[in-house]
């Protein structure tokens, strides 16, 4: 059915429709408004048969959906930011375990300092913790993505990720159509464990594995995200069948044909990306874009195959990498495999920073003039940054980092004279 | 006294012996031949460990009282170590560790489960260490307590981070020797802090079923867990696990020091039903402190300090204190008992 709502609001209808039995939720911006509909449903006897928990932390939230998970319930959680971390080692294991929990981010900066607003810093801290990772770009896609991972996620035992863009999608009103009970049942069979907790077939689960099997194990988890790569693409292209939407897959090429330039972004920003190839376009410029849905598993084919002619490669990254750059654009290093192809690392939109067409417009002219260096900071306030870096020089007790930046952009906080 | 006179176990010197004095119906679940074994021989502990044994009859208690339809979640430590050294497993009950910390979320999760798949028969129970239980997992616990939800919770408490080599823990007594609390310098040992009683405060949490326990007496602890299971909602136990190679004792003497623990009032017995204690085990001879903390070489700068040239009398003192207030504040001592230790 088509909608005008909020997005945090269609995720909650589309998780309700993949009939999950057991959610926890612990509130975290930009998330909240994703577990408030979903503690509605079920207060409201719309979603049955599903236990609600409202858990004391993150970490309990997950730890809940490995039991949960772990005796067959289909089970999810929501969360973003500060909450991601504080279940980081729950998260870690329930990918360890092979428990198929579907788990939305609402993406959002780390602290310090502590910051509400969008990038992907959460995410990209639990990259590697064996969890599939899937971007969406627009709502209509958060809404698919969720039903898709609960599927790819029983299938191969595994967890999914569903990031969404905090604000810029889960806060956003937008048009979203969100599909029928019988269709989304049509599509979700009813989850059929791969090992449960069972009194009446008793096993051990979490056992201590030491060298003999540590590394084969591991090792399966990866084989089980090469054979997501198969999979993601298979579950879109079903998923286009029954509800006539492009939804998924790994990646999604935009005017990408005889580009010289290609631009390649996770989530929301490839909205902008695209209008600004558009206005490029209509110049005569050869650019297009590529979405990358699938961060993990990361499809390198796939991306090698749309990069090929590509002479340069443009990443707009909303995660730093402390200490050399980017994180999406050093794993396209890998798939790329190839010198000539010129590749640039843009990071943008830090702590919810507006990345702007104006500003994309003149980045990627400078890429295709040779002007851009080869890790950018988009809109970087360089005067700002050296100003504080002269005053670490000069004295000492030079003060809080933040509060000094604050002061020197004119912004307001506690104690400043 | 009217009706046949109660058997004392304590009379017969060993459970095992005193058992064969009752009727089949009311003999204790460990010594039916059909017992579940949930914790099966084979396993890794130490010889003389208190917490295998504790956790032995507490699962098979738990197993009986729901007639084998029982889950486990287990936290990291040495009963999931010495447990499941993959691919063995010494575990007849469907098993689940995840982490150190959350094995009353895990098993809230499976209770959730259960619940919704109308399995209400199936019955959870949760399980770690004092460290697992009273420090790195208490924020999680506490969650489970206030929400009441339907898991039974067994602390093995042996007073430190065993698994990892004898550190301190919340649970560590004072003056106590761990790795981290090393008996060197003018007050060598385990500080005195304020101490940190969780029984009591799962009390606080006012759920249907708070007790402790020891391995000093099996069959009160076998009767706790029955009686935990009679409940639904939070419930919580805090078994006293004596721990040969942490608490340095001779393990052919667990149960002895486990006793001594009990009956010099360091370690409390007690039940309590939706925050009101209901009954305590009374001392039924009471000894000093004094003999219970000669028992361990944990303990032993405690007699030999150097920096005294002898008793540190203060300090044991301190630890008198502890017991008497223990004894005073949960009625451990009836008129009879103190007339003894005062004769
Ligand atoms: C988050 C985390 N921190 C630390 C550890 C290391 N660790 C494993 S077992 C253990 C000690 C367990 O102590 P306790 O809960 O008292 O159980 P015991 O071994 O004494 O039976 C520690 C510190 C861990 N596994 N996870
Ligand atoms: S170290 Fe202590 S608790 Fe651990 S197995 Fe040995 S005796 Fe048992
Ligand atoms: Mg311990």
């Amino acid at each position: 059915m088509l909608k005008q709502c909020e997005g945090s609001v269609a995720i909650a209808e589309a998780v309700a429709l993949c009939r999950p039995e057991v959610i926890c939720a612990y509130p975290i911006t930009p998330q909240t408004h994703i577990v408030e509909g979903l503690g509605s449903l079920v207060k409201s006897g719309a979603l049955t048969n599903c236990e609600y928990i409202n858990v004391e932390s993150e970490f309990a939230a997950m730890s809940v959906a490995i039991g949960a998970s772990a005796c067959g319930a289909r089970s999810y959680t929501a969360t973003a930011s500060q909450g991601i971390l504080f279940m980081a080692e729950a998260v870690y294991n329930a990918s360890g375990l092979g428990l198929p929990i579907v788990m939305t981010v609402g993406n959002r900066a780390i602290g310090a300092p502590i910051n509400i607003w969008n990038d992907h810093t959460d995410s990209m801290a639990l990259r590697d913790a064996g969890w599939i990772q899937i971007f969406a770009e627009t709502n209509q896609e958060a809404v698919d993505l969720h039903i898709q991972a609960f599927k790819l996620a029983e299938a191969l035992s595994m967890p999914v990720m569903v990031c969404v863009d905090g604000f810029i999608l889960t806060h956003a009103y937008e048009r979203v159509d969100v599909p029928s009970q019988a269709d989304v049942d049509a599509y979700l069979p009813p989850y059929e464990p791969r090992q449960v907790i069972d009194p009446d077939e008793p096993v051990t689960i979490g056992a201590m594995v030491g060298p003999e099997a540590y590394m084969e194990v591991r090792y399966l988890a990866h084989a089980k995200q090469m054979q997501a790569l198969e999979l993601i693409p298979e579950l879109a292209a079903e998923f286009k069948a029954k509800f006539q939407r492009d939804s998924g897959g790994l990646i999604r090429t935009y005017r990408t044909e005889d580009a010289e330039t290609i631009v390649v972004a996770l989530g929301s920003v490839n909205g902008t990306i695209k209008d600004v190839v558009d206005a490029m376009r209509a110049d005569g410029v050869r650019i297009g874009a590529v979405s990358l849905i699938s961060f993990r598993p990361f499809p390198s084919q796939a991306l090698h195959d749309a990069l090929a002619h590509a002479k340069r490669v443009i990443t707009i990254e909303k995660s730093l990498s402390v200490g050399i750059g980017g994180n999406v654009s050093h794993n396209l290093r890998m798939a790329i495999q190839n010198p000539q192809v010129r590749m640039y690392t843009v990071i943008a939109g830090l702590g919810g920073r507006a990345v702007t067409r104006v500003s994309l417009d003149r980045v990627f002219r400078e890429a295709m003039d040779d002007r851009l260096e080869p890790l950018h900071f988009l809109d970087l306030n360089h005067e700002i940054v050296d100003r504080q870096l002269e005053r670490e020089r000069l004295v000492r007790r030079s003060g809080p980092v933040a509060e000094s930046v604050l002061r020197d952009v004119g912004g307001v906080t506690a104690g400043i004279k | 006294m009217s009706g046949p006179q109660r058997v004392k176990f304590y009379q017969t010197g060993t459970f095992t012996v005193g058992n064969r004095l009752l009727d089949i119906s009311v003999r204790s679940i460990q010594s039916d031949a059909d017992r579940h074994n949930s914790l099966n021989s084979g396993h890794r502990a130490c010889q003389g460990c208190g917490e295998a044994l504790g956790a032995r009859y507490a699962l098979d208690a738990a197993m009986h009282a729901a007639r084998g339809q029982l889950v486990v979640a287990n936290a990291t430590g040495c009963l999931e170590v010495f447990s499941t050294p993959y691919p063995e497993s010494s575990w007849r009950v469907a098993w689940l560790h995840s982490l150190f910390a959350n094995a009353s979320s895990v098993a809230t999760g499976m209770a959730a489960a259960m619940k919704v798949k109308g399995r209400t028969d199936v019955r959870v129970v949760a399980q770690g260490g004092d460290g697992g239980t009273v420090d790195i997992g208490f924020g999680c616990l506490s969650g489970m307590f206030e929400r009441n939800d339907d898991v039974l919770y067994i602390c093995y408490d042996n007073e430190a981070y065993m698994n990892t080599g004898v550190q301190r823990s919340s649970a560590t007594p004072p003056a106590a020797r761990t790795a981290t609390t090393p008996a060197v310098g003018p007050e060598p040992g385990n500080v005195f802090g304020q101490g940190k009683n969780v029984p009591l405060i799962a009390m606080a949490h006012g759920i249907p079923y708070v007790a402790t326990a020891s391995v000093a007496d099996l069959r009160d602890l076998e009767y706790k867990v029955a009686r935990a299971m009679e409940f639904r909602g939070a419930r919580y136990m805090h078994v006293h696990v004596p721990c040969p190679l942490g608490w340095g004792t001779p393990t052919s003497d667990t149960i002895k020091v486990a006793r001594m623990a009990v009956e010099c009032g360091l370690f409390p017995i007690v039940e309590a039903e939706y925050g009101e204690i209901i009954g305590r085990r009374e001392l039924r001879q009471r000894i000093p402190v004094d003999d219970y903390l000669r028992t361990q070489s944990r303990f032993a700068h405690l007699f030999s300090s150097r920096h005294l040239g002898g008793r540190d009398e203060a300090r044991i003192a301190q630890m008198q204190a502890i017991a008497d207030r223990n004894i005073a504040r949960f009625g451990l001592m009836s008129a009879r008992t103190a007339e003894k230790v005062n004769a």
